[in-house]
């Protein structure tokens, strides 16, 4: 089976590489490019470990092939903070509200939450847990990531966070 | 998990796409989101030889207005059905079905035409376009056809698309203004099959129930359209025992498997308690 030339834009550089075809997605980014950020949890499309942006869209990259994403521009965990190593807000948010235990989920939840508050600046509680809900958790509970992600809300619109009262 | 080999072909247009088909036979397969596809590849459940991914036919796209028809482009995906300010005019069900399906991830991906042509009895779209009564258009070697959606199912994985053939559209014919909708799904989470799900659609003048049409997900190995479920509607004013009636005869046609979902007596069960709340609720919201 011939290998396919694919082209994209990862984490705003220029990628070129020959793939085979069945190569996942997750697989290219952490064995042919070393991007090891992006999670393989269930392998099934259930869990969202493997979330990255794809073309403005929040996508499981173990159910889709290397070759779907030829041209496209993607971002990873590794895209998020600033190159002089200022975090990005929704990882200070993860840092601050205490959002990961384990932290194996966190690229995922933190590349669904940046497209999430992309298209909804101000959500709601009940729609950042609808916004994450292809995305599994096994330590948090999900209290902390919710309070997480409306700290990098806050922090994005230049408001204070503040914590709603339980 | 890492699926057979396979080599990849990436059309731009319905014509080569459908002469690649022809032309690879039997080992071909058209890739639409691949969110069906992909994970029994990586089960190898399938191992198809060819993928012909119809992403980069860019006529597949869009959701149009066609006089008394509604065409979405097979590639539409869900969330862009969701968004679709024509379909939350024109046929809400459709957006309240979308966003019943998968998870946020899976709608920016999966399509209309991979739901619907897949033929997994779990999928939601197609005893919704049971329930409308949608037609699908076919591209074939020889041609264009429609088939309504009410005969294209025959069995789990089987329809009547022929190998070589793309569902390129479907099309639905536009309902009544101010009618009433509904699609209930029962389910155990985010990203499960139903359970057991309904859609029904009422037209609803003085009080009285003038059509209605229902569909049921995941209860047969094929969708069923209940047409005697809705019959036992019209001509009531939906009471409790128009309800039950039309229930029950929901129940009469399903013969649900016995697995992961419960068991087969349950999910019959369950059939009858989710055309129950979705005419319930479609009687909300029809304008009387």
């Amino acid at each position: 089976m011939p290998k396919v030339q694919v082209k994209m834009t990862i984490n705003g550089r220029e990628v070129e590489a020959l793939v085979e075809p069945r190569t996942l997605l997750v697989h290219f980014l952490r064995e042919q490019l070393g991007l090891t950020g992006t999670h393989i949890g269930c392998d099934t499309s259930h869990c969202g470990a493997c979330t990255v942006d794809l073309n403005d869209m929040s996508v499981k990259s173990c159910a889709l092939f290397a070759v779907q994403a030829n041209g496209a521009t993607i971002l990873t965990i590794e895209g998020m903070a600033a190159p002089d190593g200022t975090l990005h807000a929704l990882q200070e948010g993860f840092r601050q509200m205490h959002g990961l235990q384990c932290g194996y989920c966190t690229p995922g939840m933190i590349m669904r939450a940046h497209r999430l508050l992309k298209e909804n600046p101000n959500p709601s509680e009940d729609e950042i847990r609808s916004g994450i809900s292809g995305n599994l958790c096994r330590c948090t509970g999900y209290q902390n990531i919710v309070k997480s992600i409306q700290y990098a809300a806050a922090k994005i619109n230049g408001v204070p966070y503040q914590e709603a009262a339980e | 998990m890492i699926p057979a080999k396979f080599e990849y072909h990436r059309p731009t247009s319905v014509q080569d796409a459908v002469a690649l088909l022809a032309q690879l036979g039997e080992e071909a397969h058209p890739l639409a989101g691949g969110h069906s596809l992909i994970p029994v590849m990586k089960t190898r459940l399938a191992a198809p030889e060819h993928l012909v991914d119809l992403a980069g036919i860019s006529s597949l796209k869009g959701i149009r207005r066609e006089q008394d028809h509604i065409a979405i482009g097979a590639m539409a995906t869900q969330s862009e059905m969701i968004a679709s300010p024509l379909l939350a005019e024109i046929l809400p069900i459709i957006r309240e079905t979308s966003l019943l399906i998968g998870d946020p991830q899976i709608r920016y991906v999966g399509t209309i035409g991979g739901n619907v042509a897949n033929g997994d009895p779990g999928n939601d779209m197609p005893a919704l376009m049971m329930c409308l009564d949608a037609e699908y258009q076919l591209a074939g070697r020889n041609g264009e056809r429609r088939v309504r959606a009410r005969a294209f199912y025959f069995g789990a994985y089987d329809t009547a698309r022929q190998n070589d053939e793309i569902l390129t559209e479907v099309r639905i014919p536009i309902p009544a203004k101010g009618h009433g909708y509904a699609y209930e799904k029962l389910k155990r989470k985010v990203g499960d099959y139903a359970v057991a799900a309904a859609a029904v659609m009422l037209t609803i003048t003085n009080g009285t129930c003038r059509a209605a049409s229902i569909g049921l997900t995941n209860v047969a190995d094929t969708p069923l359209w209940a047409e005697a479920a809705a019959q036992a509607l019209v001509g009531t004013r939906i009471d409790r025992t128009a309800i039950a009636n039309a229930a029950n005869a929901a129940e009469a046609i399903t013969n649900p498997a016995s697995d992961g979902h419960g068991p087969a007596e349950y999910r019959r069960k369950m059939t009858g308690v989710t055309v129950r709340r979705a005419i319930e609720r479609a009687k909300l919201r029809a304008e009387v």
